[in-house]
This record gives structure tokens, sequence and C-alpha cells, in this order.
């Protein structure tokens, strides 16, 4: 089985900043950390290969600094991992990433199932597995919270939504998006790292990937940010709870102490 | 400080320090309350390949000596003594396998130590014998292809949770230390069982049971090595454990340190913070510089041992004595630098000084490693015929 999972570099939360013109993030010279729902995805796949055999290749689409976040996986445990990077990349929304995100797995090929996070933390979208799965015209499931394989054709996968748990057969090849239940991203051990310090990793870019420029990164990108603004801060929520004598005790002392005129 | 570390020894050092920052500080606390065994710690521990550091790479390991496994302790101990103390124990009771074992042996029980899939001990200490190795009771006689052991071994570290036991007993009564055997015991074997989990004043993590045997029938096969060499064993194996205990130190004497220091920028008294007197100053220039010396030592010496230096013994106890004195020092001041704070559980160095006592009393007390290192100075200066007056 050939497991291929995307990861994305993203900012560390702690130092965020927006570029004034284009209004996107400011990636060059920020602290970058891999997304955490990545890790979760990287997981997902390497307790796959604990249990049978499995290849993982994982990819990465960013600036040459986003090497760093392919060593760490490959430190993890994962086998290879390549990074798509070009100048012609830059800029893209959602569905210029998946364009060439897409175009990556299909040129590896022999692809049985690809792992996305649910979501990555600085654009919070969760488009881009959706999208690569329509792209490579695969069927696919998010918010993944377990994943068992039935056979050599059939995945059995149960998700996480807001109305309860669904449980899926899915036919493979097939993409998945996970979120934090799959398990805990496991820690690098010694002989993965130093397999990953030497390791070489291939760059693809637009040739390699047989993309128009067009395509791609800004270019490419349907969407475009016109503003970007913090939203006014939501005031502190209270729930009263207790009999309702209690409540109303405790709603009056509250607007009495915000002077609440006539109280 | 640059100690010309190795890319490899960078890694381990980097390695060790990320799982004793994400996995072993966030549960020191509940550890060391609860007396719980660090069975997920050890499982990351064996996953990251480091309980094969210091074995040769033809069994399993990563071909490193005891540099390598020190660097992996003292990043673990700057986090809990306890969770290293575990950690370490299973190379206690791999060393004389190691040192000692024939091929097979090393075939059969190396690999599952190196992988981390069974955790070894070390079964030494009698309620009569401790400093005083020679006052083991424990018998093992000879019986066709059997040997059958007798005895009571007390203050086992790992004991009950290994599955692997480098035991010493007696072969020859009459033979005094030389008729002292070690022997491969296996949880499981029969007639060998375990006493209570003793409850201790720090390393609480870490447990410490008695090795129970009666008429604990073992294949022949398990005498490591011949029978009569295992009080050398025995000395060997100290040699190689103890930078070990070292390395515990040191990590300890760091993680109290950068506590204190920490502490003494941020609390406020008499209007500035305290790190402005010259008092905490003091005191926290002693504990950097005697922490920063322990590590130096303990470098020097790990690197000598790995050359297989016929002075192993002296500088094994030189290193132990130093450092376990000085992580007692700079707990027991980091304790008084946070002050009232520092005497509460809500802070992690009251804990440390608890921890920091055993280090002055395993693995040899530090009356013992003064004793050997004066045996060893008595027999140097012996050898020199020159004067020196």
């Amino acid at each position: 089985m050939h497991i291929v999972v995307c990861i994305k570099q993203v900012p560390d939360t702690k130092n965020v900043r927006i570029d004034p013109d284009t209004h996107t993030l400011v990636r060059q010279g920020v602290e970058c950390i891999i997304n955490p729902f990545d890790l979760f995805a990287v997981e997902a796949a390497l307790k796959i290969k604990d249990e049978s055999d499995a290849k993982i290749t994982v990819m990465t689409m960013g600036p040459p600094q986003a090497e760093e976040a392919l060593r760490d996986v490959l430190s993890r445990g994962v086998d290879e991992a390549i990074l798509l990077s070009d100048r012609a990349f830059a800029g893209a929304d959602t569905w210029a990433t998946s364009i060439t995100l897409s175009a990556a797995v299909r040129k590896l090929g022999d692809v049985d199932l690809v792992f996305c996070g649910k979501q990555a933390v600085d654009g919070d979208t969760a488009q881009v597995g959706p999208e690569v799965a329509t792209l490579l015209d695969i069927p696919y499931a998010t918010f993944v919270k377990k994943i068992e394989r039935l056979d050599e054709k059939f995945l059995k996968v149960t998700r996480q939504t807001d109305e309860g748990t669904e449980v899926w057969k899915l036919p493979t090849p097939t993409l998945v998006t996970v979120i934090k239940e799959v398990g805990e991203p496991r820690l690098p051990s010694l002989r993965h790292k130093m397999r990953a310090k030497k390791a070489q990793i291939p760059v693809w870019g637009i040739t390699e990937l047989g993309l128009d420029a067009n395509d791609v990164g800004l270019c490419g990108s349907f969407t475009q940010v016109v503003r970007v603004f913090s939203p006014p801060r939501r005031t502190d929520q209270v729930i009263i709870e207790g009999s309702i004598e209690e409540q109303v005790e405790q709603l009056y002392s509250y607007l009495k102490e915000a002077k609440v005129p006539g109280i | 400080m640059n100690y010309f570390l190795t890319e490899e020894q960078q890694m381990i050092r980097e390695l060790a320090a990320q799982i004793a920052k994400e996995k072993v500080k966030p549960v020191r606390a509940q550890l060391d309350e609860q007396e719980e065994f660090p069975w997920d710690i050890m499982k990351i521990l064996a996953q990251a390949d480091l309980f094969g550091l210091y074995i040769p790479e033809e069994y399993g390991g990563m071909g490193g000596g005891i540099f390598e496994n020190c660097l992996a302790i003292e990043q673990l101990a700057q986090a809990c003594i306890g969770v290293a103390t575990t950690f370490a124990a299973s190379g206690l009771g791999a060393y004389p396998i190691l040192l000692y074992g024939n091929d097979a042996q090393k075939e059969q029980y190396l690999p599952d130590i190196a992988a981390g899939k069974r955790l070894a001990a070390f079964g030494l200490t009698e309620s009569g014998a401790g400093s005083d190795v020679s006052g083991i009771k424990t018998t093992a006689v000879r019986d066709g292809d059997h040997y059958i052991l007798n005895g009571t071994k007390q203050w086992i570290t790992n004991g009950g949770e290994a599955e692997i036991y480098s035991v010493l007993a007696l072969t020859d009564r009459t033979k005094g230390p030389r008729g002292a055997s070690f022997f491969i015991v296996e949880k499981g074997d029969p007639g060998f069982s375990f006493g209570k989990k003793e409850k201790k004043l720090g390393i609480r993590a870490s447990a410490t049971r008695e090795l129970i045997f009666q008429d604990c029938r073992i294949p022949k096969d398990r005498l490591i090595g011949r029978e009569g060499i295992g009080f050398i064993n025995a000395m060997k194996t100290f040699d190689k454990s103890r930078p070990g205990i070292a390395a515990l130190g040191v990590g300890l004497s760091q993680g109290a340190l950068d506590l204190a220091a920490e502490y003494a920028r941020q609390r406020e008294q008499f209007g500035k913070p305290i790190i402005a007197f010259q008092a905490i100053q003091h005191k926290l220039a002693n504990m950097a510089t005697k922490t920063e010396a322990s590590r130096a030592l303990l470098y020097s010496v790990a690197r000598h041992m790995d050359t297989e230096p016929p002075d192993a013994s002296k500088l094994a106890a030189m290193v132990k004595v130093f450092s376990g004195d000085v992580a007692m020092e700079v707990a027991t001041d980091a304790v008084q630098i946070l002050g009232g704070y520092g005497y509460m559980q809500d802070y992690p160095v009251e804990k440390m000084m608890r921890d920091a006592k055993i280090l002055q009393i395993y693995e040899g007390t530090n009356e013992i490693q003064r004793n050997i290192i004066g045996q060893e100075l008595n027999k140097e200066y012996s050898r020199i015929k020159e004067t020196f007056f």
C-alpha cells in the first residue's frame, strides 16, 4: 500500500504577521511549525504502516525552508519526502494548492491512500483535502478519527461530525482527512532521525509536475484576500446556574455590578 | 559550552531532550505522587531507539558507548530522575550479559533489551549485603542441567516490572567473593517471585522490589560466563554504569538550576527581583559552576571509559561521587532560593531535593566510592618509584 500524506508548514501562532499589500500571511523569516492536524495525518499513516506493509510518502508545497518540516516527518518514520517548490506556486489559494498537490500525487502514480489533516490552523478552510480528492476523481472522507484496512480494496473509516459518528466503507484509492482522535503523533526515533538528516529530498516545480504557471500560485487562484481584519471580541459569557431564585439573585447582582440604570 | 559532540551525539541529546520536555515533564509530579511506573514513557523511549545506545549493532543496538548513553540519561534526568533511573537500570541489568555473556546469551537477550521490548534489572543487594558485597547469602546449586536458586534480593530497581534479571548468587560458599556467579533469571521462572513495592523518599516513579527465589530452577546455560567470576563481573558492571548515575546527577543539577534561576528573576522582594541580591547571585553562581564542573567531568570520564582504560574503577567512582554530591547541594540550594514555595509540592524543586538524595546512596554509596578512589590511589602511588619530596 502506498500512502501519501500532505503536510503544511504554518507560522507558529505566537508570531503571525500579515502582508499589508496582499493580505496574505508572511511566511518568510517567521518561525514555522508543522500544522498540528497534519501531524495527526502522519500518525494515521504510520499506524497503518505499523500493522501492515505500507510505504509512506510525505509531500508539502512551500518555500525551500519547508524542507525542515519534511525532515521532521521523516525522523518520525515516514519513508520518503517530496518538496513541491517553485516561485510560480507563491500566493496560492486552496484551489491552486490542490492543483499542485493533486498533480504531484498523479505523478507518483501508484497511490492507494492520501491523508491530510482536517484543516490548517492558519487558513482554517478545510478545503484542500476535498479539493485534491475531487481533482484526482477519488472518493474522500473528512473528519475521520479511525481508519481500518478491511482488505486490499476497502477501508473502514469512522467520521466524527457535529451530528454524531458515521462509519463508512471506502474503496481505494481514496483520500481521508483526520482529526486529533486518530492518536497522539509519535516522536522521532534515533535511527529515523539519522536517516532524515542524510535524506535527499527531491524538489518538484511546474516543470516536473507538467503544470502551467497560469494554473498555479497567485495566477491560478480564484479567490483573493480583499481585507483581513480581527473580528470584534465577543464579550464574556456567564452561565448562571441554580434554582430560579438563586439565578435571579445572581443576575441581579451582575446587573448591579455593571451599573445598569434603574437597578 | 561546546563539548564537541558528533552529529549523532547531538541528535541523541536533542531527541532525549524532546522526550523529557514533551513527555516526562508534564507527568512527573503525577508519577511521583502516585508512585506510578512510567510504562508509557518507557514505550516512547523504546520507539525512539534509546534503549540500545550502548549495545553493539550486531545485537540490535545503536553501537554507541557509555558516553552516548549518558547523554540520553542526562537529558531525561533534567525532567525526572525517577523516570531516568528506570531507563538507566535496564542498562545496569544488561551489562553483566554484555560483558561476560556468551554469544548465545547475547543473541537471546540483548536485542530485546536494545529494542526496549523487555526491561532488564540487576540483582545484587541483600538485607545483609549492600556496601559489603561479599555478605551475600543467595545461593545457586547445580542440579544436573539446572541451577537452583535460593535467597532474597532487596531494593531491586525495576523489580517486578523488568523481565530479564542479572542476579548474583553464591555457587561456592567456601570461596567467599570468588565463589559468586551471575545468572540470568526471567520473570515467570518457577520459584521466582517479588516482594511488595517499596515506598521511597524520592524517585517514586521507579519501582523497587524484593526478588524472592524459592527453589527457583533455571537451565544451566543461564550462568553468565563461568562460575566464580560474578564478583569481577559486578565490579566491571559498576565501572560501566556509574557514569550513568553521574549523568542523572548532572541532569538533575541542571534542572534545579534552571528552575532556581528563572524563579529568582521573577520573584520580587524589597522592590526588586531577588536575583539582584548578592546572596542569591552567589548561590546561583555556585550552583552553575558546580553543575558545569560536574558535566565536564562526566563527559571527559564517559569518553575515556569508552576506550576501555585500566583506571576505570577510580574514574567511575570519582564521577559518581562528585555529581551526586553536587546534585544534592544544587537541589537543596534551589529549594532555598524558592523559599516557602520551594518547600511546597506546587513547584518541582522539592521533588528534585528528595530525588537527589538517592544519588549519594545507590549503585555504591558515596562513602564506598571514596574508599575505591582511596584504594586505587594507594595502588597507583605504590607503583611510582620517584619521590615528590
